[in-house]
């Protein structure tokens, strides 16, 4: 007979206190718990897994434990980027200790391309090669060296040819992934030709490499029908179920894909995961044992994708005042060998290509240029980034022309009412916020008495040079593919009281597990600790979308909110229905653990563990799912036009740096932030996404440079060649707050706002500063080239361009 | 092969293992304990970090190093201290708990690392209530990459944990025992796979002559590199660091100079105090050199011996007129370093010889030295160009003046025209113009991934700019003093 468990009625004293502790102002704040001088195990904490991350508890892929016959794959990469494999000898190979299975192209029972959205990726090498990096082959043995030691055997002859590595030169002779997009509004030619002044410039803008610290892996499980289990570091479970399905030639039903967590994503992990999944589970079929798939850092490095480098161009007409009246913008995203999710990139680069100004009447063109290097794919901002560079380069560009601070141009070209729709047709809702952001920033940080003091400064310094720049971000809300924007929720009660809720999302770090479970507590009334979260599991919440586009707590969280509302709505009927002492219906609510009905002397309070469990008696059904899809979005590919975005979100950064224009090297002074996410779900996560975005978009323009050879292998392939941040490159003084007070307009999540990718661009207010800094060396009047990475060589050699030489 | 017998995290263990395994893969692979991460393999993310003391050391302390490059049989007779000993009787250790509270982890994949560098800067720092400074900060952390938070909340964590309820004493204690010595077996003859650790220079010798073929091995900061990602068997190994000769600073003369002989084996940490007090420009390099981790492990002799065009002690050493001492079992012999170093990785170290001692002239009170590191990134960072120059102003001339630059050439070289053209010289540009352009006849670098040929022959131009200015404007500020000085 099942017996029910003993409740302890009595936790809500110790909640009360817990209550005491809370700080904070969002919607959910009251369940950041205040920091206090210690800190016991089992108190609430930040990140839901902060305690086993720092003991070394939470587990990653590689971390899981594995049966002792398991097999660990080795992958045979090309070291050649472009030709035709005309011998692959593994004889040798197959022979090397340890060695169990080899497999290649033929050996693929289902499908062989594993394209994400477009077809073009093969699995592995039929014969014509790519790129260098190419998945030739895999291996796999009982130890991962052996593994390692016995590809270094195989016999490849390559009829090697010269490989395109120029996007430039591959857009012009329509050497192209995906078709040219073009987004077109008003008369730009008319503009071009009777504008006040013109100007037109050119930037490259460097790609960028993920360096998520756990690199791609995979376990991969073999059930006892004909399926798999996969364990996967991986932003994109259902994709990767349909993926690994496909290539076995299977139903999707036999494939679980489970995501814990991951070491760091960034948009490296969104369809870049699923390559490995695809590889091991062959190998999990072929031999029956459980295969581990992890690519060693250098490896990641060659077969994986980078944020796109870009070539833009722009050329616009401005009147005298330096606002913008049209023009036209060419972006050339180079996409590397195959489609990948270079379409959407693309596309989002040409919607960010105006970022916070009205750019007037205006064409946009973006091209997907194909090359021979590793398929470019999604990283935080997806497009975005690159296309926001051209047109804050040109904000430079003009206010040097017009002699006025850039600072002033930019705020004349802002979105104001009047100039509020976008070159894609959307209106830019809630733009006063971004004025007033700006202009609060621009007090708060004094950037006018700092200006001063900077041009004081280098006015009398002849090495030393300060640079000033205060740059904004404006980005839009939405997966641009509509149907991505949807998410399911499953949301179980125990007859304990306890709560599990799974969701579509996937925690890279970001903090969504935390916030889900927040959203969960606060509908049922309970405190954090009573709702756990586990995996996202693909048999649990099916059909997901990737946690991407910043998107993950907008949609999961409003599943996940879709899901306790419809529960709690059953458990308060049901009591208004069942108790005898007549509860009122009306007004009834879960808080602090209880169900309280009525006010004053009539409240009557039911503790929830007590509800739980006369429901379940009651055969109420204590399960329940949530759904959601983002509302009003629509864009139409063949006008160019629409409204791609639920909303956008507003920031803005001041960066001062100081330049040695002896050597190139430089310091970044201070940074000011203010930042836009509506009402904040907690305040602590989403500052940690504002100042690690804004650090990684710092990176990206500053020391992270990807160099290839001139036959298109990889250079910069481990972090003793590429240098992302480090603990030094924090800027002394890093003032970060949140915009108060300016709830969506929308109706998110608790009006909130998306944050994941927004802070990213408030990096290239030091990349502005920078060019601030070299500009002095013209006395304002030029506006020096600085393509990015803006590493020190490229700073000094602008600078060597500019100074005056003592010697 | 010897069992390897040290403590982890207190407690006892015996493992047996091949002489090419690291820490990183005995945890990981054979002892199935995976708090330790592997982030690159190569010694520049820190996910790695584990923390090893000596307790038969006359002050035991904790210091950080990558486990994923270190040996596991220079565990022999260390306490090793991992993210998952941390935790005493159910609580955090302050530096853990700092981490929790200040939102210092998102993904955690870095997180055990930093909090193996926060762990020794905090059991480091356990006399002084004072607040780190921002330079002992950098120089603890550099060493661990973070992709998600932006450092922001380590700083707090690094600041905010000595002020946490001090645990007492009970880590120290508890992982400091003592193990029974167990004295180093000589391989036998015609052993193919051995991890050998001689305990006197003569042992080395020997051994080196038997077997020379065998890696010599210390801080293996470069040579683990071979294992790790080239796959290359390291089967032979000759392990330097159990020779206490090698591992002294003793003051000394040669040749009627003054100076210090630095042992091969002394590691950078070892180092700094020294170079702090006599060589400041050579300090703040060394600042700038690897991670805490690696200063914890690399060593001077191995930076000699490594003969990398782009090592950072090489120029500096060059340009302070050192002297290498190489030994074997028939003699030692004292060359100067520039004689040292032949071709591209290539030296006058014969195959029976070992490195032992490097002689460092103390500088001339007179003497001015500058050191002058460019590189990508600020700390942690190979050098693309680096520039070392000495020099003393005799009625307002230049005299004995040395530069030695790296990055410019095949090996670490002296710029003997630029030399020449300054020598003698008072401060005017055109003397300077002059070494400028001999210093473009002393060099003809290359292209590779840390920077181009033309960058790097302006960068060294502008770098004898550099030094005019430091001349002849003394007033005014002419490089940013977080990177030179």
């Amino acid at each position: 007979m099942r017996t029910l468990t003993r409740l302890d009625t009595d936790s809500r004293h110790a909640r009360r206190e817990l209550d005491d502790q809370i700080k904070g102002d969002g919607p959910l704040a009251r369940h950041t718990v205040a920091n206090h001088g210690q800190c016991h195990a089992g108190q609430s904490s930040v990140h839901e897994s902060a305690e086993k991350h720092v003991t070394g508890k939470a587990a990653y892929i590689d971390d899981l434990a594995i049966p002792a016959d398991a097999l660990h794959v080795a992958l045979g990469l090309s070291p050649v980027a472009y030709g035709t494999l005309t011998r692959l000898n593994l004889e040798t190979v197959r022979q090397a200790p340890g060695v169990i299975d080899v497999i290649t192209f033929g050996d693929v029972p289902g499908h062989t391309d594993i394209g994400p959205v477009f077809p073009g990726d093969p699995i592995f090498v039929e014969s014509d090669i790519s790129y260098a990096g190419q998945c030739l082959f895999a291996v796999a043995a009982t130890s991962l060296q052996a593994a390692r030691r016995a590809v270094k055997l195989a016999i490849i002859d390559i009829d090697e040819r010269s490989a395109r590595l120029d996007p430039v030169a591959a857009a012009r002779c329509e050497e192209l992934v995906r078709p040219t997009h073009t987004q077109e509004r008003g008369d730009w030619q008319s503009v071009l030709q009777q504008a006040d002044q013109i100007i037109e410039n050119d930037l490259f803008v460097g790609g960028q490499e993920h360096f998520y610290l756990e690199g791609q892996a995979c376990v991969v499980l073999p059930t006892e029908d004909e399926g798999v289990i996969v364990h996967t570091s991986n932003q994109h479970p259902s994709e990767t179920q349909k993926l690994v399905a496909e290539v076995l030639g299977i139903a999707f039903h036999a494939v679980t894909v489970e995501v814990r967590r991951m070491g760091g994503g960034f948009g490296g992990k969104e369809t870049q995961a699923s390559p490995w999944a695809c590889i091991a589970a062959i190998i999990a079929r072929r031999t029956g044992k459980a295969v581990r798939l992890r690519l060693p850092r250098r490896e990641d490095m060659h077969v994986t994708g980078k944020r796109h480098p870009f070539h833009n161009r722009y050329r616009l007409g401005f009147d005298a005042h330096g606002v913008i009246q049209g023009g036209e913008i060419s972006l050339i995203g180079n996409c590397g060998y195959s489609p990948d999710l270079s379409d959407a990139i693309v596309d989002r680069a040409m919607f960010h290509a105006d970022n916070a100004y009205s750019l007037g009447d205006v064409r946009v063109t973006g091209y997907r240029a194909r090359t021979h290097t590793a398929s470019n794919t999604a990283f935080r901002g997806f497009g975005g980034p690159q296309g926001m560079m051209i047109i804050e380069a040109a904000m430079d560009d003009i206010a040097r022309h017009t002699g006025v601070d850039p600072l002033t141009v930019r705020k004349r070209n802002l979105y104001r009412e009047g100039r509020d729709v976008t070159h894609y047709g959307q209106t830019v809702d809630q733009c006063q916020l971004l004025h007033n952001l700006i202009d609060k920033l621009e007090t708060d940080s004094e950037y006018w008495s700092r200006r001063e003091t900077v041009r004081h400064f280098n006015a009398s310094s002849t090495i030393i040079k300060k640079g000033l720049a205060l740059t904004p971000v404006k980005f839009g809300i939405s997966f641009t593919a509509q149907h991505l924007n949807q998410a399911g929720a499953l949301l179980h009660v125990y007859t304990d009281g306890s709560v599990m809720i799974s969701h579509g999302g996937t925690e890279m770090g970001q903090g969504l597990h935390t916030k889900i479970c927040q959203v969960v507590a606060l509908e049922l009334g309970l405190d954090l600790s009573q709702v756990r979260i586990t995996a996202t599991r693909t048999d649990k919440v099916p059909n997901t979308s990737p946690t991407a586009a910043s998107s993950g707590a907008d949609l999961n969280g409003m599943a996940a909110r879709d899901a306790a509302c419809k529960l709690r709505e059953r458990l308060l009927d049901f009591a208004a229905a069942h108790f005898e002492t007549g509860l009122d219906r009306e007004g009834m609510r879960l808080e602090d653990g209880m169900l309280v009905a009525g006010l004053g002397e009539s409240e009557h309070r039911i503790p929830w563990g007590e509800l739980v469990q006369t429901a379940y008696l009651n055969r109420i059904s204590l399960s329940e799912k949530g759904f959601y899809a983002t509302p009003l979005i629509h864009y139409n590919r063949a006008s160019g036009q629409g409204r791609p975005f639920y909303y956008y979100a507003f920031g803005a950064a001041v960066s001062e740096v100081s330049v040695d224009t002896l050597t190139g090297e430089y310091l970044v002074d201070r940074v000011d932030i203010l930042h836009d996410v509506g009402n904040s779900l907690n305040p602590a996560i989403d500052i940690g996404q504002v100042e690690g975005g804004f650090i990684q978009g710092m990176g990206w323009l500053t020391t992270e440079e990807l160099k290839w050879s001139d036959k298109g292998v990889l250079m910069s392939d481990g972090p003793a060649t590429y240098k992302i941040p480090t603990f030094g490159d924090l800027p002394a003084t890093f003032n970060v707050s949140l915009l108060e007070g300016h709830p969506n307009s929308m109706a998110s999540l608790y009006r909130s706002k998306a944050v994941g990718e927004p802070p990213f661009m408030l990096g290239i207010s030091v990349w502005s500063a920078l060019r601030d800094a070299l500009s002095s060396l013209s006395d304002y009047r030029v506006s020096p080239r600085l393509d990015t990475p803006a590493t020190p060589e490229r700073v000094l050699l602008a600078a060597q361009a500019l100074r005056v030489k003592t010697l | 092969m010897a069992n390897i017998e040290f403590f982890l995290n207190g407690n006892p263990r015996q493992c047996h293992v091949a002489p090419d395994t690291s820490i990183l893969t005995l945890l990981r692979e054979h002892l199935g304990i995976t708090g330790t991460k592997e982030g690159c393999a190569s010694g520049d993310c820190g996910a790695c970090t584990v923390a090893i003391a000596d307790p038969d050391a006359p002050t035991p302390a904790y210091i950080s190093i990558n486990a994923c490059i270190t040996p596991a049989h220079q565990l022999q007779g260390k306490s090793l201290m991992t993210v998952e000993g941390l935790e005493l009787n159910g609580q955090l250790h302050p530096a853990q708990a700092a981490m929790v509270e200040c939102h210092g982890s998102q993904c955690g994949f870095c997180t055990p690392g930093v909090v193996m560098s926060l762990f020794t800067l905090h059991e480091s720092r356990t006399e002084t209530s004072e607040p780190p400074t921002s330079e002992q900060l950098e120089a603890a952390l550099s060493g661990n990459l973070c992709r998600c938070t932006g450092y922001r909340p380590i700083r707090d964590a690094a600041l905010q944990m000595q002020s946490l309820a001090q645990p007492s004493a009970l880590w120290h204690e508890a992982s400091l025992p003592v193990l029974s010595a167990q004295p180093p077996v000589a391989p036998d003859d015609n052993a193919e796979c051995f991890f050998y650790q001689p305990a006197s220079l003569e042992d080395l010798t020997h051994v080196r002559a038997r077997y020379p073929d065998a890696r010599l091995i210390a801080g293996g900061t470069d040579l683990w590199l071979e294992a790790t990602q080239q796959l290359t068997p390291l089967n032979q190994l000759i392990d330097i660091t159990g020779v206490k000769a090698l591992s002294v600073i003793e003051t000394a003369q040669l040749e009627g100079q003054e100076g210090w002989w630095i042992g091969a084996g002394v590691t950078y940490s070892q180092l700094e105090p020294l170079l702090n007090a006599h060589f400041p420009a050579f300090a703040h390099l060394l600042h700038r050199l690897g991670s805490r981790q690696i200063r914890n492990r690399g060593t001077l002799g191995g930076n000699i011996a490594n003969a990398s065009p782009i090592g950072d002690t090489p120029p500096v050493l060059l340009a302070l007129g050192a002297v290498v001492e190489l030994a074997s079992i028939d003699q030692t012999r004292q060359l100067s370093l520039e004689d040292f170093f032949l071709d591209y990785k290539r030296t006058a170290l014969a195959a029976s010889e070992v490195v032992s001692r490097v002689f460092i002239p103390r500088l001339d009170e007179h003497v001015k030295c500058h050191v002058w590191k460019l590189s990508k990134r600020r700390e942690d960072d190979i050098s693309a160009v680096l520039g070392a120059f000495t020099y003393r102003l005799e009625n307002e001339r230049l005299r004995d003046v040395r530069i030695a630059f790296g990055g410019m050439a095949a090996i670490p070289k002296r710029a003997l025209k630029a030399e020449q053209a300054l020598e003698g010289q008072l401060i005017t540009a055109d003397g300077f113009r002059q070494a400028q352009a001999a210093l473009s006849k002393d060099f003809s670098p290359m292209d590779d991934v840390r920077g181009s040929a033309r960058y790097r022959q302006q960068a060294a131009a502008n770098l004898i700019e550099r030094l005019y200015l430091t001349l002849s404007s003394p007033g005014q500020e002419v490089m940013l003093h977080a990177y030179a000085h």
